[in-house]
């Protein structure tokens, strides 16, 4: 496969490229380097740009109103959007705009009413709740919280552990036991209000990402109507099972788009620093680092574009979309420490984005599926699904 | 293992001795008026140039005598700064005042 931009890729790829240089990273150098909001009224002036650009709402299939992009040409634009401080977790702070989450889209009619459609207009925001104290990497087993029917609704009680954005979201995806017997085929998911009564944003989870915190929820004798079941009773797991895979492609081209720039601040570090009466570029131990650094980024980058690919063709991409995600993660992750040891003391300091990207990228090893479980995905794919 | 949630030490005077003796490190603080109310809760970021002591240090020059204050040395300082305001805005129903004059953008809290 060619995965050299077309032209018209290239220009996209320009224009994103030139707005994150010109427009965030100049904003950027004005906030507090562990900040991921911008004044409301920068935020509301760039996203009058990028509508101006068509590319507000890039993620938005087009039926839905979204800009009429591929998802390959999307990974090449996702790149960019990410090279800035804040940009692993909050590319471009959102001026892009955002499709939510990728469940919703399969909500009936009058759930896309009041959620869907709110969210794509940018008027609410969503949480997505599935992993709980007793485990995240496989939720079929690990999930407790149980929803019990009563009064022409269900009754949640339980807990999640590590959710995003909870406590500003509008409503939340929140999955929950509905009969212990079947394992998998015994999980519902629920659209809940944040302002349900029983449901509770109990405290904030301190961890290495400063963009956004992670909370942790309580669910106490929260009653909730048959009209917020999503997708069907006790079939909670086959709501956007392709969507989801699916996210593992811009995510991983979120790493990759931070492991540019921090490479890139790398070579022009190596470039202009002497040690030993000699540039820190002419010593060997320090090309090959660089030399990793671009073969990290490469692979990465091309099974990121390949899975792309595969999905835009409408080919099955569940190992691409794993193997993206793993080379990228990981990939980058070494991208960074490399970089952050060229630039010696000033590689650990506040003053460069090298460090927030060191923190935020360590969260990519586990989130959206650890690395052992996208193996995992891998191994039963090229195995056969008998392994277990 | 159990974090703490609110910052509950004892209040030090704002005073020059005081503040003199405080890390230049990252964390959070808070400012209190003689009987103790909250008055500001603030933030030592990467951007202060002595961290906690300088923040304390425009504090007491702002408020003058007869101030309180206390502070927690944290590297997320960020995440630790919402997560007080939230607690105190559960507490009390309301930020405290001058937080309130250039309220950030926070979430909501119901904490036990
Ligand atoms: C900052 C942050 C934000 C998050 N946001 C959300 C959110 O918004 N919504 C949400 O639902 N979740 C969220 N999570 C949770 C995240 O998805 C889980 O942490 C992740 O799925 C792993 O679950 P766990 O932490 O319970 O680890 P466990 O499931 O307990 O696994 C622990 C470790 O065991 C290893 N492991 C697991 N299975 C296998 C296996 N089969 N073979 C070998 N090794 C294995 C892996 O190394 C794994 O990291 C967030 C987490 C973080 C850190």
């Amino acid at each position: 496969m060619d995965f050299e931009p077309s032209e018209e890729q290239q220009m996209l790829i320009d224009q994103v490229r030139r707005f994150v240089r010109e427009e965030i990273i100049p904003l950027e150098a004005q906030l507090d380097p562990d900040a991921s909001e911008l004044d409301p009224a920068d935020h509301a002036r760039l996203v009058e740009k990028t509508k101006a650009m068509g590319l507000f709402g890039i993620d938005i299939p087009k039926e839905y109103g979204g800009p009429d992009i591929d998802i390959v040409t999307r990974v090449l634009l996702a790149i960019e959007m990410a090279q800035h401080r804040a940009g692993l977790y909050v590319p471009c702070y959102g001026t892009f705009g955002g499709a939510g989450l990728a469940q919703i889209f399969e909500a009936n009619e009058d759930q896309k009413e009041r959620y869907l459609y709110p969210t794509l207009r940018g008027e609410k925001k969503a949480f997505f709740g599935l992993t709980e104290p007793s485990g995240g990497s496989d939720p079929a087993r690990a999930i407790q919280t149980k929803a019990e029917r009563r009064e022409n609704g269900w009754v949640l009680n339980g807990a999640k552990l590590y959710i995003s954005n909870a406590d500003r979201a509008q409503y939340g995806i929140v999955f929950a036991r509905t009969d212990a017997s079947k394992g998998r085929a015994g999980i519902t998911c629920f659209i809940i209000d944040s302002d349900t009564p029983g449901f509770h944003v109990r405290r904030v989870v301190h961890t290495l990402r400063s963009s956004h915190y992670a909370t942790e929820l309580e669910f106490k004798d929260c009653w909730v109507s048959d009209h917020q079941v999503l997708g069907e009773v006790n079939k909670g797991f086959a709501v956007a099972n392709d969507r989801l895979t699916r996210q593992r492609i811009p995510y991983a081209a979120g790493c990759i788009g931070v492991a540019i720039a921090a490479h890139e601040m790398a070579i022009e570090w190596a470039k202009m620093r002497t040690t030993f009466g000699e540039k820190l570029a002419n010593r060997q131990a320090v090309q090959w680092m660089l030399v990793d650094n671009e073969i990290d980024i490469r692979t990465a980058r091309h099974f990121t574009l390949e899975a792309a690919e595969k999905a835009r063709r409408g080919l099955p991409f569940k190992i691409e979309a794993s193997i993206a995600k793993l080379t990228a993660s990981e990939g980058g992750g070494r991208v960074v420490d490399r970089s952050m040891q060229i630039h010696g003391g000033m590689g650990m300091t506040k003053d460069l984005p090298l460090e927030r990207w060191y923190r935020e990228m360590r969260i990519r090893r586990v989130g959206e599926g650890p690395s052992e479980v996208q193996r995992m995905v891998i191994a039963r794919e090229i195995l056969g699904s008998n392994l277990r | 293992m159990s974090i703490r949630l609110r910052l509950d030490k004892p209040w030090r005077p704002l005073a020059a001795d005081e503040i003199a003796r405080l890390p230049g490190q990252l964390g959070v603080y808070q400012v209190a008026d003689a009987a103790g109310a909250i008055l500001y809760i603030g933030q030592a970021g990467a951007r202060a140039p002595f961290g906690l002591r300088s923040e304390l240090q425009r504090e007491q020059k702002e408020r003058g005598d007869g101030c309180q204050f206390r502070v927690e040395v944290n590297q997320q300082y960020r995440t630790r700064w919402f997560e007080l305001l939230m607690v105190h805005q559960a507490d009390h129903g309301s930020l405290p005042p001058d937080n309130a004059k250039n309220p950030p953008p926070l979430g909501r809290l119901s904490p036990n």
